[in-house]
C-alpha cells in the first residue's frame, strides 16, 4: 500500500469524498443505535420530522440556530489563527452577565438605548473572558486550550452563586430564579422570531468581509499559517493575537446576550446550553469559512431539535444527538485524509527496493 | 484532623493521578490527546455497567479499561493513521464520549452497587500502624486505603520504572522527542504510538471507574466535573513525570475537597467561591508553568507534531 500526497484535488472529489464521510457516519451511528437498543430509523425520521415537520418546530430550529452560527464564527477566528478557544460556553455565559447586568441592576439608561448597551457591553464580556487566556498565551506561550476551558467552569460557578444567591427573586419561592428582564430589555420578534436571526445573517456577513477583505483578518490568517512568517514580515504578532481572541470571545458573548434578551428573557446558569462546544465542531466542519457556517449551523440545529424531540416523543435520551454529532466529526475529520493524499494498492516490491525507497 | 484530610486528598486524588498517567503516556509519544474527559466518562459509565452485571471488581475494572482504549483507539487510528489534527480529534473524543456515557447513564441513575461489590474497596486498616510514632500516622495517608488507590500509586511507580529504566521507555521518549530520528533508528513509530495511547486510555478509563465505583459511588450525568482537562493541566505541572504525577495528583486532589471540608466546619465561606479553586488553580498552574521555562520543564519536542515519513 501506498499513501501519495493529492496535489489538487477537484471540487467535485471533495464533495464525493464529504458525502462517503457523511453516509459513513449516518452507517455507524445507526450500527451504535441499535447496539443501544433502538432503531435507527426511526429515530432518523423523527429527528428529521421533529426538526422540520412544521412551522413551529422549523422556528424551533431556526432559534437553535442562532447561536450556533455566532458562536461559530467567534470561534471560526480563534480557530484560524490556531488558537483553540474552547471556552465559548463560559465567553456565552459571561457576556449573558454582563447584558443581565444592564437590563436588571442599571435603571438610569433611556430605554430605547437599553438594548444597544447591552449588546456592547456583552461583547466587552465575552471577550474580556478571552482576553484573559490570549494575554497569557500571547506573552509566556502558556496553553490557552486550558485556560479558555477552566474559565467556563468558574463562569458557570459564578452565575449558579447569583442564581441561587444575591440575585435570587425573592418574589418566586421555592425555586432559584434571576427575575424576569424589564421589557425594554428584551429583543423585538421579526416574522415570529426574535431579532437574533438577522443579527446572526448580519454577522455572517460581515465576518465574512472582515476575514477576506481586510488587513487585520490577513494577519489573523498568516499568523495561523506561521508565526515565523508573520514575524519576518513585520506583523505585531501580539496585538493580532489579542485583537482576535478579544472578537472570538466577543462573538461569544453577544450569543450570550441574544439567548438571555432574545429566548430565556433572563439569566440562568445553562443559558449557554452546550452551543460553546458545539459551535467548536460546526466551525471545523465548516472548514473554518463564515458562510459556510451558517449551513453547517443550519443542520446541526436540525440535529439538536430533532434530538430534544426524539426525547419528547419517543423517550430516546437526547444525548443521542452528541454521539451523533461526534460520530459525524469522526467521519468528516478522517475523510480529510482522502483529501490529502490517494491511497494506492500496489503488489508487494522485492524488499530491497521497498527498503531503499524508504529512506 | 490533617491527617483526616490528607488522606481525602489522596482519596479524591486518585482519578487525577490515572487520568495524568494516561495524558502523560499520550504525550510522551507525541500526541496532545484532549480527549482525556471522554475516556475518563466511557470508563466510568462502562465500570459502573459492568459491576452492576458481573458484582465482581476485576470484570468492572477490566470493562473500564477497554472502554477507555476503545475512545483511544478511535483518537489513535485518526491522529496516527488518518494524520488528522490531533486538538480538534481530542475535543471530539471528548464529546464523543461524554455523549456515550449520559446517553447510557441514563439507564444507570439510581442504581446502586451491589454490598459485596462495594466490600471490595473498603479501605484497608492495617494493625499496629498507629502505634509506630511519628512516622505511623503519616503513613496511614497512604498505607490506610482502599486497593484501588494502591493500584494508582503502583500504575505510578511501575509508570516511572518502564519510562526510566527500560529499553521500550526508552524509544517510547525517543518517539516524542524526535519522531522522525526515532523511526531513523529503526523504531516502529505507528507500533508505538498505538500501543501507549491505547494504554493512555485505558489508565483514563480507570481513573473515571474509581469516580463511578468507589468516590461517588453511584452514576451521576457528567460524574469527572472537568477533571479529565485539569489532568491535561497537571501533566504540564508535573512536567512529564510519573513520580511527580503522584504529588501533583494529591495536591489538587486536597484542592478539591477543601470546600467540602472548610463548610463541615462550619467556617462561613462562599461554596461557589470555594467550588471554582482547582478550576482557578489550574489557571494558575499554567501561567506560572509557562513563565518559568527551565530545560527540565519542556514538553516532548515533537509534541503535537503530525509524522509523515513520505513528506520529510
Amino acid at each position: 500500500m501506498q499513501i501519495i500526497n493529492r496535489p489538487g484535488t477537484s471540487i467535485k472529489q471533495v464533495i464525493t469524498i464529504r458525502v462517503i464521510a457523511i453516509m459513513a457516519a449516518a452507517v455507524v451511528s445507526s450500527f451504535l443505535i441499535t447496539l443501544l437498543g433502538y432503531n435507527p430509523l426511526v429515530v432518523f425520521s423523527n429527528m428529521i420530522k421533529g426538526a422540520l415537520g412544521s412551522n413551529i418546530r422549523i422556528k424551533a430550529t431556526l432559534l437553535e440556530m442562532i447561536p450556533l452560527t455566532i458562536a461559530s464564527l467567534g470561534i471560526i477566528i480563534a480557530f484560524k489563527m490556531k488558537l483553540w478557544n474552547i471556552g465559548g460556553e463560559g465567553q456565552i455565559l459571561m457576556g449573558a452577565f454582563d447584558a443581565s447586568f444592564i437590563a436588571l441592576k442599571v435603571d438610569w439608561i433611556p430605554s430605547f438605548l437599553v438594548l444597544p448597551v447591552m449588546f456592547i457591553v456583552g461583547f466587552l464580556a465575552g471577550g474580556l473572558w478571552a482576553f484573559i487566556p490570549a494575554f497569557f498565551k500571547a506573552r509566556f506561550g502558556a496553553n490557552e486550550t486550558i485556560m479558555t476551558l477552566m474559565l467556563n467552569y468558574i463562569a458557570i460557578q459564578w452565575i449558579t452563586y447569583l442564581q441561587y444567591g444575591p440575585w435570587r427573586d425573592p418574589k418566586n419561592m421555592g425555586f432559584p430564579k434571576i427575575p424576569n428582564f424589564p421589557k425594554e430589555a428584551l429583543l423585538p420578534q421579526i416574522f415570529g422570531i426574535h431579532a437574533g436571526l438577522i443579527i446572526s445573517l448580519v454577522l455572517v456577513v460581515v465576518i465574512t468581509w472582515f476575514m477576506k477583505k481586510t488587513k487585520k483578518g490577513f494577519e489573523i490568517a498568516v499568523v495561523g499559517e506561521s508565526v515565523a512568517t508573520a514575524k519576518y514580515a513585520g506583523m505585531d504578532v501580539f496585538s493580532v493575537i489579542i485583537t482576535a481572541m478579544l472578537i472570538s470571545g466577543g462573538l461569544c458573548g453577544i450569543t450570550g446576550v441574544i439567548q438571555t434578551s432574545g429566548v430565556n428573557k433572563t439569566l440562568t446558569f445553562n443559558v449557554s446550553s452546550g452551543y460553546g462546544n458545539t459551535a467548536i465542531i460546526t466551525a471545523w466542519l465548516s472548514g473554518l469559512s463564515a458562510p459556510w457556517a451558517l449551513l453547517v449551523s443550519f443542520l446541526f440545529a436540525i440535529l439538536l431539535q430533532g434530538g430534544s424531540y426524539i426525547q419528547s416523543a419517543l423517550q430516546i435520551p437526547s444525548s443521542a444527538a452528541d454521539v451523533l454529532q461526534g460520530m459525524i466529526l469522526f467521519c468528516i475529520l478522517g475523510s480529510e485524509f482522502f483529501v490529502r493524499y490517494k491511497v494506492r494498492f500496489t503488489a508487494k516490491k522485492p524488499v530491497s527496493n521497498g527498503g531503499a525507497k524508504a529512506c | 484532623m490533617l491527617i483526616l484530610f490528607l488522606k481525602s486528598a489522596v482519596i479524591a486524588g486518585t482519578p487525577l493521578l490515572f487520568a495524568i498517567l494516561g495524558a502523560m503516556f499520550n504525550e510522551r509519544v507525541g500526541n496532545l490527546n484532549l480527549g482525556i474527559e471522554g475516556m475518563m466518562l466511557l470508563g466510568a459509565v462502562a465500570g459502573f455497567q459492568a459491576a452492576i452485571y458481573s458484582n465482581n471488581p476485576f470484570i468492572a475494572l477490566l470493562f473500564a479499561m477497554i472502554f477507555g482504549s476503545l475512545g483511544a483507539l478511535i483518537y489513535a487510528f485518526l491522529t496516527v493513521t488518518l494524520r488528522t489534527n490531533q486538538v480538534v480529534t481530542g475535543l471530539t473524543l471528548t464529546i464523543f464520549g461524554t455523549g456515550l456515557a449520559r446517553f447510557h447513564g441514563q439507564k444507570l441513575m439510581g442504581m446502586v452497587l451491589p454490598e459485596d461489590f462495594s466490600r471490595h474497596f473498603k479501605p484497608l486498616s492495617i494493625p499496629f500502624l498507629h502505634e509506630i510514632p511519628v512516622l505511623g500516622p503519616f503513613l496511614s495517608i497512604f498505607l490506610e486505603q482502599d486497593l484501588f488507590v494502591y493500584l494508582g500509586f503502583v500504575s505510578a511507580i511501575l509508570s516511572g520504572i518502564y519510562l526510566f529504566k527500560t529499553r521500550p521507555g526508552l524509544n517510547l521518549r525517543a518517539v516524542g522527542e524526535s519522531t522522525a530520528s526515532a523511526d531513523a533508528s529503526g523504531i516502529n513509530v505507528t507500533l508505538y504510538k498505538y500501543i501507549h495511547i491505547l494504554l493512555g486510555g485505558a489508565l483514563c478509563g480507570l481513573g473515571g471507574a474509581y469516580l463511578s465505583l468507589v468516590y461517588v459511588p453511584s452514576w451521576q450525568e457528567n460524574i469527572t466535573s472537568g477533571r479529565g482537562w485539569i489532568a491535561v493541566a497537571l501533566v504540564i505541572f508535573t512536567s512529564w513525570n510519573p513520580y511527580k504525577a503522584i504529588g501533583g495528583a494529591i495536591l489538587f486532589g486536597g484542592l478539591d475537597i477543601l470546600g467540602f471540608r472548610i463548610q463541615s466546619l462550619n467556617i462561613p465561606v462562599n461554596q461557589y467561591f470555594l467550588r471554582m479553586m482547582p478550576y482557578l488553580a489550574t489557571i494558575i498552574v499554567i501561567i506560572i508553568g509557562s513563565i518559568r521555562k527551565s530545560s527540565r520543564h519542556t514538553p516532548p519536542k515533537d509534541l503535537g507534531n503530525p509524522y509523515f515519513r513520505e513528506e520529510r
